[in-house]
């Protein structure tokens, strides 16, 4: 395998760094919330996260679309690549969305039309890896794997406008919501710019864990070939 | 106060919300290390193994019997027809 590229080395850098202002503006510098306390600073992240949740599983759409008319072996790692980190943070999505709920909602979960959907969405994904797994021949599981993706992808936009089409508890930020939704606020300046700034970082985040994510692909599949060419 | 209009104190929240994150997201980067170093410590076992094999291939051309080459011409010389001269030969 070849060396990290300076590039990727500066990304992970900048992605730590990033990291540390995004929690620095959404722990400090952003005023505490004075309806629902210090439990809206999660908001930051909650929504962050979710963002690039719902970006990976569209890329991995688009990349299994590209498979399938390329039949190019490398869009395959590039779908695996941003299923698995979306996974990752949506399911961080999830849990901060829970721990939010908790103290607002007074419950851990409710079976809301945001919440519904966003949970769908992180067992297609799941079983997208079940699918993967069970199918030996990597031609097919590629080819499987892409039309899955795309199929997958399309929960995305749903849980997205779930929020937007359905009647919700659950509060919308940007944009108008349902009226009856509980949690909502108005974001002051210093809200907006700890929430446009946790945006960015996570996408700097996301394309850094993908680009490294990718690398990996790579790896294995170069250490599955030459499995092969020594068995054969 | 019946209209106490206080922020409520939900600091546990954020900070579990904040911890989990910060877990989850370290989880997931130490796997994505971990996995790496597996896959580099694999493939140079897989290379050295293809290397021994090579090896043995070459070696197993190298030992193998050469093929045989033209017929070494016959003698001219005539047959002794006595025993002595046979035994001297």
């Amino acid at each position: 395998m070849q060396a990290k590229p300076t590039a990727l080395k500066a990304l992970d850098i900048a992605s730590i760094v990033l990291l540390a202002i995004a929690g620095y503006l959404a722990l400090i510098y952003a005023p505490e919330e004075l309806v629902m306390g210090q439990v809206q600073r999660v908001f930051y992240f909650h929504v962050a996260t979710a963002w690039t949740g719902l970006l990976g599983f569209v890329a991995a759409g688009v990349a299994g679309v590209v498979y399938l008319v390329t039949a190019d072996e490398k869009w395959d790692t590039v779908e695996v690549a941003a299923v698995e980190i979306s996974l990752v943070f949506f399911f961080v999505t999830i849990v901060l969305g829970s721990i939010w709920a908790r103290p607002i909602w007074n419950t851990w979960w409710t079976w809301d039309p945001r919440l519904t959907t966003a949970a769908v969405t992180e067992l297609i994904y799941i079983a997208y890896f079940m699918l993967r797994a069970g199918i030996e021949d990597p031609t097919k599981r590629a080819r499987f794997g892409a039309v899955y993706a795309i199929i997958g992808a399309i929960s995305a936009p749903i849980t997205f406008l779930a929020i937007r089409f359905f009647r919700t508890i659950h509060p919308v930020v940007i944009g108008s919501g349902d009226p009856s939704a509980q949690g909502t606020f108005a974001m002051s300046p210093h809200m907006l710019v700890a929430f446009f700034f946790a945006l960015f970082t996570f996408t700097v985040i996301f394309i850094d864990l993908f680009w490294n994510r990718i690398r990996l692909g790579s790896l294995a599949g170069k250490v599955e070939e030459l499995k092969l060419s020594i068995l054969q | 106060m019946f209209l106490d209009q206080s922020t409520p104190d939900t600091s546990v929240y954020m900070i579990a919300g904040y911890t989990i994150f910060f877990v989850i997201t370290a989880i997931y980067v130490i796997s994505l290390a971990i996995r790496e170093r597996n896959l580099k410590r694999d493939l140079a076992t897989l290379e050295a193994l293809k290397m021994e094999q090579e090896q043995q291939a070459a070696a197993a051309a190298a030992a193998a019997p050469v093929a045989p080459g033209p017929a070494r011409p016959r003698s001219n010389k005539p047959k002794p027809t006595n025993k002595k001269a046979r035994r001297k030969q």
